[in-house]
């Protein structure tokens, strides 16, 4: 290689190394801010803000979606399978809100620590197959419990 | 250089001549073009008609078929941008500098469209059509970067000076693919994590997988379609006083 490409070719690999630092710290230092929800585990531990809207994201507990009135008002427990929140939701609910399925709520604590959503979003998971695959997976797994 | 045979490298400086690459382009273009059509048929047939319908989403999930290979092409695209741009900073290898300004178009509509295209499917699965998650906001300053690079070219007139200009804007936006790439990992994103590139098996159903992959390969040949085109018609323009345009131009007039 003739010296002056040679020079190019540091030189351009010193550009993109140190933007690739400064980035790397730059996103470090926002990493907080860069997070989309924060977990139930934080809100137990009373990292989420006291007075502000945030955004709580985590699974929906099988079995606990209740309609206490008979309005739109749903009650549900969120976890990321370590610490449970209560949240009341008055709406409609998105198409793949489930029971077992990750959704991510935008509101502000209670006094008595139940999180009170203004907004429900679900957070699809990265599985995709046809109904018949699912339910025999459900059936092996139901058989694995029984023996 | 030992490693890589004769006729390799001799393939390699053939194509980095413009007259060369604008002859042997023309010949396999009619190739190109009936790959592309063939695999596109067979993707959206597969993808649209055989694929089983998802245990969850119903047939709404079949926006993948558009929405996953589009954004795969937004990143591919990108760093092709890059590289020939870095190629074309250090060996100032003309072919290089147009390979990589006409990719900026093609990977812009890409990245237009995975992102319209997530958000129509967001709204009924999500319930929202935009949210400012890692994913998105990432991919659209990627949108952002491709605008950056064409209007940078466009502003400058001097073409040799632009394309510079324009390959040092490409290879500092470069830090953004990783970023783009593992932001479901790294933060809490609403956007759901990786299905086909994790390092153990895909969850996704090899039925559905199948044409998911070959809308990925038709999207590629696609590019390289509208990319062949576009460099074209850029290296006519750059090289309009060049001997090989003139008499190209008075043989066919004949």
């Amino acid at each position: 290689m003739k010296p002056a490409r040679k020079q190019r070719l540091i030189l351009i690999s010193l550009m993109v190394i140190g933007v690739s630092i400064a980035t790397g710290f730059a996103l470090k230092s926002f990493n907080d801010n860069l997070m989309y929800f924060f977990s139930t585990s934080d809100v137990v531990a009373g990292k989420a803000p006291k007075d502000n809207l945030f955004r709580l994201g985590g699974m929906v507990i099988k079995g606990s979606v209740e309609r206490p009135n008979d309005g739109l008002m749903v009650r549900f427990k969120l976890t990321d399978f370590s610490k449970e929140v209560t949240v009341e939701y008055t709406g409609i609910l998105p198409d793949l809100f489930r029971e077992g399925q990750g959704i991510v709520a935008n509101g502000k604590l209670n006094a008595q620590g139940v999180f009170i959503a203004e907004e429900v979003l679900a957070k699809h998971d990265e599985n995709y197959m046809p109904p018949e695959v699912k339910q025999s997976l459900k059936n092996q797994s139901e058989k694995g419990k029984g023996q | 250089m030992f490693l890589v045979p004769d006729i390799l490298i001799r393939f390699y400086h053939r194509m980095a001549s413009p007259p060369h690459f604008y002859a042997f382009t023309q010949q396999i273009m009619p190739w190109l073009v009936v790959i592309f059509v063939l695999l596109t048929g067979a993707g959206l047939y597969g993808g649209l008609y055989l694929a089983p319908a998802d245990y969850q989403q119903g047939d709404s999930y079949r926006i993948i078929y558009i929405h996953v290979p589009s954004a795969w092409m937004s990143l591919f695209i990108y760093m092709v941008m890059a590289i020939t741009g870095a190629i074309g900073l250090i060996w100032r290898i003309k072919l290089a500098e147009v390979i990589s300004i006409s990719s900026a178009p093609i990977g812009a509509s890409f990245t237009f469209i995975a992102l319209v295209t997530g958000s129509l499917w967001g709204k009924p699965m999500w319930g929202t059509w935009w949210v400012w998650d890692a994913r998105l906001t990432s991919e659209l300053i990627l949108l952002f970067l491709y605008l950056g690079v064409i209007g940078l070219y466009g502003a400058i007139d001097d073409k040799k000076i632009a394309s510079k200009s324009v390959a040092i804007l490409a290879l500092v936006g470069v830090v953004n693919i990783p970023i783009i790439h593992y932001s479901v990992e790294w933060w809490n994103t609403l956007h759901q994590g990786p299905t086909v590139t994790k390092m153990d098996k895909p969850s996704i159903h090899v039925s559905m997988l199948i044409p998911l992959l070959l809308m990925a390969l038709s999207f590629k040949f696609y590019y390289v379609i509208a990319l062949i085109q576009r460099a074209r018609v850029e290296l006519l323009k750059r090289e309009r006083n060049s001997q090989w345009v003139k008499t190209m131009l008075s043989e066919q007039q004949q």
